[in-house]
Formats: structure tokens, C-alpha cells, sequence
């Protein structure tokens, strides 16, 4: 089990409140991540529920009982650190093996366990070697491996992926979704990466300055920002967000559009000129100088040739137009 | 930066550094060695010639010979024993978060500031003396008699003295190796369920060990020939209660002025100090590699 509940917590550093009321339910076995800019207080919130920070006020249950001031030994919850803090003079079977060696187990135990989780992991054949001997992403392996083997109630992932190259980063995001599939246990991750968000997240949690901006599913995000702040955060290459005139005659403060849903062609309200053109093979994305409103991101297909100089006109998709009001908050 | 060429340059650009080291090096021991073999007394320069190894047996035979190789090492491990306890405690403490931290830690390392004579002769002097120590003071606040430290243990109280010098050695070196623990790995430790006592015998004590190893390498160099606190303190007795292998090479040289027989203690102290460096780099030197 591993349902987390976070009640008016607040976190504070002498006169900084890094996060100011925080109310947040995850449920059993759901993959939840934590998402923002740096600074956002994402890792603060984090280490609040893994016990290593304590909070300012609230209240952390775990499971229906109250966690605010337990150790983070007695939390029942595993971590994952971004330096995947491994011991570098233990092997990678006693690695795997301290938190057992901790609480107590046997050693024959120990070693089923150590054994299995290698089997999991694809590690069995470096149970031997240090960490220092390892890849980054073998030690990344080592790290989870450090973390199934307690069978917590919950893991937590402080960015994981972000010392790892670029391939390595999607075929480790797999794995962990897929680990996530096979152990269904709760896990919350925090990154900076949406992409990461997006395709790893039941349920994603966007946080600006120690605040929710918005808890739902990739989707709901996408579709459906409840404000400019999430608008421009989720999504990529970035949502246009454009103001005054054009806006009003939305009635808005502010409209935004995704760079893929807007149309070139014929019979559009806005013409421009196009600046930089980037060719992706599948995809074109545009920076179009519109007339009056400033640079658009516009995403074409693959096929389309625009060059620097070339006057177009372009056309936002009908219903696909992000309407927000002055607070920033979306219109209905 | 390995190519051919730069290897050769390399070479080269050091060489006369290492021709001097090695010079440096092997004449005042050939120089030794040559005297341990000679006959050679400043009272009586006129009598000299080979005496083959004479000046060896009559060190080996010298009734305070064995005691004072087993000073040697008392003081040495005795030393280290106390300096590397107190100096892994010490850094615990003074690596916690407290207002101050920077004054404390220099009033820390201060010690290591004062020269060894001046420090044997204020802690002689000022605390273990019979009649004007803080010591004794102590004791006869509880109605005891004062303990007589240098003459009933002459041994212990240089030991003390060493120690009292090298502590803020082996703190600043332990407390620097600390300080590069990275703190995400007492907190996964933590995480793990690792209680205090087992996140430093664990964790701590591990990442400390390159650092341990390297104070007791260096001090031992140093531990070996110590000889001023000695000489200002306990001057080798009561007898040749303290008295170690430099203070008997001393004795020979200045006192009996026989520089035959010090240069053969000489040469024995360098083979002991091979026999020690043997010992130890076989028994923690494999900290020192990755």
C-alpha cells in the first residue's frame, strides 16, 4: 500500500517560505510526477515526504497514519538520488544488499533478494564490481535496485535521468515505466523534463514557486491548462501565448495556441514573415514574424519547404484557442 | 598529452629535479654508512680506520638498546592510537553546523602552530609541573597528590605531549576528507535505515579511510624521529626511562661524541623505519589506491 497525503504542508527556510500550503492526495500505485521549473520547490517537497527535510507546518500521512515526524527509515519509502548516491567502496551486491544488512535479514535472504532484483535489473553480472567500475546507467540500475529490494510502500525519484545522455535518458524512462507496471507501486518522480512528465505521469503535478498550478493527467494538461503558467510549461515546442488586441477580440487577457494547431494557408486572420526554419525530417518548426502580434512558433509536417523571407498566412485551428483572463486563470 | 614527443619532454623537464632529489638523498646516507663503518671520536680526531661493524654491536649490545627501539614504537603507535581517535571525534564535532565555525576551527588547528620545544615546555611546565601545573592544581583541589607525570611516567608523558602537537594535524586532514562526503549518501544511508552509530561505521569510516591512512603514513615519518620534546622534557630519563632511538643517536653523537656509533644507530634507525613503512603499506596501503 502506499497511498500519500499531503495536508497544509508548508516548508520554510528562516523568512523564505519555499513552499507555502501544499494539499495533495496520491493515490495507491499511481505514477505521479512532480514537474516545474528549477527552483520550484519540486526536491523540497520531495524530501519533505521522504523525511530527509522536516515541514514547517502540516501534516504527512502515509496510509491513513500520521508520517509528519517519523524518521525517513521509518516511512516505509525508498529513494532514488540524482546522484544516485551508491556507496563507492561497497560492491554492487552489498550496495543493493544494505538497506536488508539494515534492518536485520539473513544472510542467505539477502542474497535471494539481492539476486532477484539483479535478475529485474539486467545486473547480474556485476553484482561484483564497484560503482566506479559501472556506466551511468548501470549505476542508475544499481540505485533502483537499492530501492526495490525494501519493497516500499512508495518510491522516490529526485530527476533521475538528468546525468544521463540523451539516448540512455528514454531507454531508462521506459524502464522505469515499465518497472512501474510490473511492481505497481506508488511512485513519485520529480523532473524538470515535461517530456519526461509526459509520457512517464498518471498524473502529473505542476508546481511554480512552491505552488500547484495544476494536478491531472498528461492529457487534461495538454487539452485542458488551468493557466498561462501551465500553458507554457506543458507542451513542446512551446504554446504561443498572445495578448492585448488580438486577445480582446477573443475577450481574453491573454489567447495561446500550440505551435501544431495552426494552419498555413490561404484565408488565415494573421500573415507574417517566417524566420527561422528548423527541418526535423518528420516535422518543420517555424518562427513566423506575424504582423501585429510578434514571433509565433508554428509546427508544419515534414514536407513543408518554407524558407527565411517567405510570406505566409496562417489560421489557429477552430476550438483549439486557450482563452485566459487577466488573472492568468483559463476561461471557460 | 601522451603523445611520443610529450612523454620525452616530460622526462626531461623533471630530470634535473630528480637528479637533485637524488643526490639530496644518497649522500648524507652514503656518507652515514661510510662513518657507521669507521672509527671516529671527536675526542680523539687523531684515531681513525675501519672498524668494521663494532659500532653496530656495541649499539645492538648497549644495555638501553631494546628499550629505546621499544619507545620508538610505543611512541609512534601510542601517538597515532591517541591522534587519529581523537582526531576522527574532533572533525565529527567540528564539521556540525555551529555559530563561529571558522575561529573554532583555527583555535583547533592552532596547536600544530607552536614549535615542538615551546609546546613540550608549556605543557611540562604549565601543566603537568608538580608544583605549578594544572594538573596538580586538579589533583590537589580532590586532596590527592599531585602526580609526579615525567618522573613516574616519563614515557606516557611524552607520548601525551606528541599527541597534544600532532591532534590538530590529523583533525584538519580527517575533517577536510569529512567535508567531501557527499551528503546524498548519508541521507540515502538514511533512507536505508542505517541508525547514527551504522551510517559512520558504514559510510563515514569508509570514505574516511584514504585520509586516515595518509595521516598515519605522514606521521609516522615524523613520529620516528621526534626528539626535542624529549630533550626538553624528560631529557631521555629518569635512567633511559624515554629514551628513544633519535635520543640515543643524539646521546652517542653530542654527549659521547662519537660519531662512529651514531651514524651505525643512524643506519639501524633507517632499517627500522623500512620495517615500519613495510608493515604499514602492506597493511593499509591499499587505501590509498582508486
Amino acid at each position: 500500500m502506499g497511498k500519500i497525503t499531503l495536508k497544509h504542508v508548508n516548508k520554510s527556510f528562516g523568512d523564505v517560505a519555499v513552499i507555502p500550503d501544499i494539499n495533495l492526495t496520491i493515490e495507491n500505485g499511481e505514477f505521479v510526477v512532480f514537474v516545474g521549473p528549477s527552483g520550484c520547490g519540486k526536491s523540497t517537497l520531495l524530501r519533505l515526504i521522504a523525511g530527509l527535510e522536516d515541514v514547517s507546518a502540516g501534516r504527512i500521512e502515509i496510509d491513513g497514519t500520521d508520517a509528519t515526524h517519523l524518521p525517513p527509515a521509518k516511512r516505509g519509502l525508498a529513494m532514488v538520488f540524482q546522484s544516485y548516491a551508491l556507496y563507492p567502496h561497497m560492491s554492487v551486491r552489498k550496495n543493493i544488499a544494505f538497506p536488508l544488512k539494515m534492518a536485520g535479514m539473513s544472510e542467505a535472504e539477502q542474497e535471494k533478494k539481492v539476486q532477484n532484483a539483479a535478475r529485474i535489473l539486467n545486473l547480474t553480472n556485476y553484482l561484483d564490481r564497484r560503482p566506479g567500475q559501472l556506466s551511468g546507467g548501470q549505476r542508475q540500475r544499481v540505485a533502483i535496485g537499492r530501492a526495490i529490494v525494501r519493497e516500499p510502500a512508495a518510491f522516490l525519484f529526485d530527476e533521475p535521468l538528468s546525468n544521463l545522455d540523451a539516448a540512455l535518458r528514454v531507454s531508462m524512462r521506459q524502464e522505469i515505466t515499465e518497472l512501474h507496471q510490473s511492481l505497481k507501486t506508488t511512485m513519485i518522480y520529480v523532473t524538470h523534463d515535461q517530456v519526461e512528465a509526459m509520457t512517464m505521469a498518471d498524473k502529473i503535478v505542476v508546481l511554480n514557486a512552491g505552488n500547484i498550478e495544476q494536478v491531472g493527467s498528461p492529457l487534461e494538461l495538454y487539452h485542458h491548462p488551468a493557466n498561462v503558467f501551465v500553458a507554457g510549461f506543458i507542451g513542446s515546442p512551446k504554446m504561443n501565448l498572445i495578448g492585448g488586441a488580438e486577445a480582446a477580440k477573443h475577450n481574453a487577457a491573454t489567447i495561446g495556441v500550440r505551435p501544431e494547431h495552426i494552419d498555413i494557408g490561404e484565408g488565415g486572420p494573421w500573415t507574417g514573415t517566417v524566420g527561422l526554419s528548423e527541418h526535423l525530417g518528420s516535422d518543420t518548426f517555424l518562427k513566423v514574424e506575424v504582423d501585429n502580434i510578434g514571433t509565433l512558433n508554428v509546427r508544419a509536417s515534414g514536407e513543408v519547404t518554407l524558407r527565411h523571407g517567405d510570406r505566409i498566412t496562417l489560421a489557429p485551428q477552430a476550438g483549439r484557442l486557450h482563452r485566459f483572463g487577466a488573472d492568468g486563470k483559463a476561461l471557460a | 598529452m601522451s603523445t611520443q614527443s610529450s612523454r620525452l619532454a616530460a622526462r626531461v623537464m623533471v630530470a634535473p629535479s630528480v637528479l637533485l632529489l637524488f643526490i639530496w638523498m644518497v649522500v648524507p646516507l652514503a656518507m652515514t654508512l661510510y662513518y657507521s663503518f669507521r672509527l671516529y671520536r671527536l675526542i680523539s680526531p687523531d684515531r681513525t680506520g675501519w672498524v668494521g661493524f663494532t659500532n653496530y654491536l656495541w649499539f645492538i649490545n648497549a644495555p638501553e638498546f631494546w628499550l629505546a627501539m621499544g619507545n620508538t614504537l610505543a611512541l609512534v603507535g601510542g601517538v597515532l592510537a591517541i591522534t587519529v581517535t581523537l582526531g576522527i571525534l574532533i572533525a565529527l564535532l567540528i564539521d556540525q553546523p555551529v555559530k563561529g565555525q571558522g575561529v573554532l576551527r583555527i583555535l583547533v588547528i592552532a596547536p600544530f602552530f607552536v614549535m615542538p620545544p615551546v609546546a613540550a615546555s608549556i605543557l611540562e611546565n604549565l601543566f603537568m609541573h608538580p608544583q605549578n601545573g594544572l594538573f596538580a592544581a586538579v589533583s590537589m583541589s580532590f586532596g590527592a597528590q599531585p602526580i609526579l607525570f615525567l618522573q613516574d611516567y616519563p614515557m606516557w608523558s611524552v607520548i601525551a605531549i606528541v599527541s597534544w602537537e600532532w591532534l590538530p594535524f590529523a583533525t584538519l586532514i580527517l575533517l577536510t576528507s569529512l567535508q567531501s562526503l557527499s551528503s546524498e549518501q548519508l541521507e540515502a544511508a538514511e533512507m536505508d535505515g542505517a541508525s547514527a552509530l551504522n551510517r559512520f561505521r558504514f559510510i563515514i569510516l569508509p570514505h574516511m579511510m584514504r585520509a586516515i591512512t595518509v595521516v598515519i603514513l605522514i606521521q609516522t615519518i615524523f613520529l620516528l624521529g621526534i626528539f626535542g620534546e624529549i630533550f626538553t622534557t624528560t631529557q631521555g630519563g629518569p635512567g633511559s626511562a624515554s629514551t628513544t632511538l633519535p635520543y640515543m643517536i643524539f646521546k652517542q653523537a653530542i654527549a659521547a661524541k662519537d660519531i662512529g656509533r651514531a651514524a651505525a644507530g643512524g643506519i639501524i634507525a633507517v632499517i627500522l623505519a623500512n620495517i615500519v613503512a613495510y608493515f604499514l603499506m602492506r597493511g593499509i596501503g591499499r587505501h590509498l589506491d582508486t
